[in-house]
């Protein structure tokens, strides 16, 4: 468990971390997810002890470490863009963090064998970070980080440097990892589907507090305000509520619309708008709508209810809401 | 979204060893002449077949071979032509003539200049004093660098644009500074007048700002978040700075260093007053070749000038071995 209290760090005036509290449950793999700028990296660098807090304290494991230096904290740091130590091979980059507690040779051999296994470098251990491409550099600095056997694992954008594909199968990739070796683990995002895909707790910072704090599905299908809905997905202004697109149903009939709105407990009401564009996007579709009151919003609907409809540009439909669970309040002051 | 979540837990207990990522398995990295085997490394159920062991498709084994790059250049016959030229007339010619002319005698007249006691006396100062300027060059200056780079204090800026000051400073003007503080009647009782630890001090003078104005971009460059990687894996401050930093500075530092030395060896002006010119004790190559101009014995000033140039040649190319040792690791297809 790691337990932050009240942190507080400023830079001048500003306050990158504004007393920020947040429990991680051990053998949790976390996400701190929220825009870019948000204190995430402060805060996981907090944890760390890369970064003095102004105010507050950080334990690990039981243990108070608010004062304690990096080395004392019993850590393995990951960071985005490698920290490769160059001038050694992937070899000794691993057994780095064994060489310097001068542990048997033999010993430190058997370990680094151990991980580069399970980051699948095992053929490379004799090559240069240089040779690597940047998903093997990241598994390297993983099973750098992972060689001194750390009560907790952080990771500051681990894959924000790789392209596409290589990302989305790393971070799979790690997810499984952390299901072997079930290391306190904790990721800094900024990317929702990321922190959504691999973890299985989410906290969302956002101006340096923390938003909410939850499993994916309830952050995404019961978020605690506007903010957290709208990063965690993409939100329509409906009536005067949030709502998810793929949560907007269109009509052609504005009976039916209704008699179908009535059976939704608390819904936002049927709202009469005229289709600006029709958009696909493969497997769904993405109407643009306009509503009666000048209100611009967008529904996403499968390719099929598309082709039942056969909306046309002009034309005006009835949207009604549903999955009340992803309806928030919408804040006066961000309504249109 | 539940059912996803699920689904990939799933997918996770069914793996009893995490499995290598897909898309590295399908990024057969350039440097594997062979690529990747379809099948050998195939990867079902998260068990991964070992590439089945001949060292030819340890990639390990085989470093790959350096991508030829593009350059950007001038039309190359020009630029070579140009850069020939040139070098010629401003090194190459002077420099063989010299080499020619402390030949006048043969081969046995060269080496007896040379030789020469006073000669090699002189020759030999000349490298005591500049290898100890160099060692002390390759510490101190390393660690002005750092406190310039990492530290901050008032007057940063200050001592910053004072580094260059020697290297800027006619080197008489340098001597007669050095000889007013060291030499007789020393405000601060320390005469080094006529000394070698008087040629030490001149020469480390002139040659302060080579190795700190060397260190200093590679250092503001230097990439913190690895040492903060070591200081995470447990490494104290001192043990990051000798295995991460050191390393990573050791081109510039060898670098600095030879540029000092090479500047030591052929120093004259700030070693004329305070070194006295004594035969045998403090006289430098330099100084000798002087005397022997004025002595009219142009051959023994050719002849040590070519000895000296031997020296200085050496120096900078076992620096550059050295330092391109150091670097072709890191840069190697980077
Ligand atoms: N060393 C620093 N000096 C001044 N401001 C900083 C420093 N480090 C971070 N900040 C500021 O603190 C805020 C949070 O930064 P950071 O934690 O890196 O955000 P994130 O990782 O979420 O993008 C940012 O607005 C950033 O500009
Ligand atoms: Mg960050």
């Amino acid at each position: 468990m790691i337990t932050v209290t009240d942190a507080r760090k400023n830079y001048g005036s500003f306050a990158a971390l504004d007393d920020v509290s947040l429990d991680i449950p051990s053998g949790s793999l976390t996400a701190l997810l929220g825009p870019s700028g948000s204190g995430k990296s402060t805060l996981l660098r907090s944890i760390a002890g890369l970064e003095g807090l102004d105010s507050g304290t950080v334990t690990i494991e039981g243990r108070d470490v608010t004062n304690e230096p990096p080395q004392r904290r019993g850590i393995g740091f990951v960071f985005q863009h490698y920290a490769a130590f160059k001038h050694m091979t992937v070899r000794d980059n691993v057994a780095f963090g064994l060489t310097i507690r001068k542990r048997p040779k033999a010993e430190t051999d058997k370990k680094v064998d151990e991980l580069l296994e399970i980051v699948g470098l095992d053929g490379f251990r004799n090559r240069y970070p240089a040779q690597l491409s940047g998903g093997q550099r990241q598994r390297m600095a993983l099973a750098r980080a992972l060689a001194v056997d750390p009560q907790v694992l952080l990771l500051d954008e681990p894959f924000g440097a790789l392209d596409a594909k290589v990302r989305t199968d790393l971070r799979q990739w790690l997810r499984r990892l952390h299901d072997e070796v079930h290391v306190t683990t904790v990721l800094v995002t900024h990317d929702q589907e990321e922190a959504l895909d691999v973890a299985d707790r989410i906290a969302v910072l956002n101006k340096g507090r923390i938003e909410q704090v939850g499993d994916p599905v309830t952050l995404y299908e019961r978020p605690a305000n506007d903010f957290v809905m709208g990063f965690l997905g993409s939100v329509a202004h409906f009536g005067d509520q949030l709502v998810r697109p793929h949560d907007i149903v269109l009509e052609r009939d504005r009976a039916t619309a209704l008699a179908l709105d009535a059976k939704v407990a608390g819904s936002p009401g049927v709202v009469e708008a005229v289709v600006e564009r029709v958009v696909p996007l493969g497997f769904e579709v993405r109407v643009d709508l306009r509503a009666d009151s000048g209100a611009r919003f967008a529904a996403q609907i499968t390719r099929r209810d598309a082709a039942d409809l056969q909306l046309r540009e002009g034309e005006t439909v009835h949207a009604r809401a549903v999955g009340r669970s992803s309806v928030v309040e919408v804040d006066p002051a961000l309504a249109i | 979204m539940t059912a996803r979540i699920h689904q990939r837990r799933g997918a996770a207990a069914a793996a009893p060893l995490p499995a290598r990522p897909e898309a590295d398995k399908h990024q057969p990295d350039e440097h594997r002449p062979d690529g990747n085997r379809p099948g050998e490394r195939e990867d079902r159920d998260g068990i991964r077949p070992r590439v089945s062991g001949d060292d030819a498709t340890d990639p390990g084994a085989a470093p790959p071979p350096s991508r030829p790059r593009r350059r950007i250049g001038l039309a190359r016959p020009l630029g070579v032509g140009v850069v020939t030229l040139w070098l010629s007339v401003i090194v190459l010619l002077p420099l063989a003539a010299l080499t020619v002319a402390s030949f006048g005698e043969g081969v046995s007249g060269f080496w007896a200049a040379v030789t020469a006691p006073t000669a090699l006396a002189s020759l030999w100062v000349t490298v005591l004093v500049s290898a100890i300027v160099a060692v002390v060059n390759a510490v101190l200056g390393t660690l002005v660098a750092w406190v310039l780079v990492r530290d901050e204090f008032p007057g940063k800026r200050v001592v910053n644009a004072l580094i260059d000051l020697p290297f800027a400073l006619p080197t008489i003007v340098a001597s007669i500074v050095l000889l007013s503080l060291y030499g007789p009647n020393s405000p601060i009782g320390v005469e080094l007048n006529a000394t070698r630890w008087g040629l030490v001090v001149a020469l480390l003078f002139v040659t302060l700002p080579f190795v700190v104005r060397s260190v200093q971009p590679v250092l503001i460059e230097a990439d913190r978040e690895v040492e903060e990687a070591a200081a995470s894996l447990g490494a104290s401050n001192w043990t990051t700075f000798r295995r991460i930093v050191l390393p990573t500075l050791a081109p510039a530092i060898l670098g600095g260093t030879g540029l000092a030395f090479a500047r030591a060896i052929g120093e004259y002006g700030s070693v004329v007053l305070i070194g006295g010119n004594i035969p045998r004790e403090t006289q430098v190559a330099s100084q000798y070749i002087q005397q022997q101009i004025e002595i009219d014995r142009p051959l023994n000033a050719a002849a040590v000038s070519v000895a000296l140039l031997a020296i200085a040649f050496l120096t900078l190319l076992v620096l550059r071995v050295l330092s391109s040792r150091t670097q072709r690791r890191e840069e190697r297809d980077a």
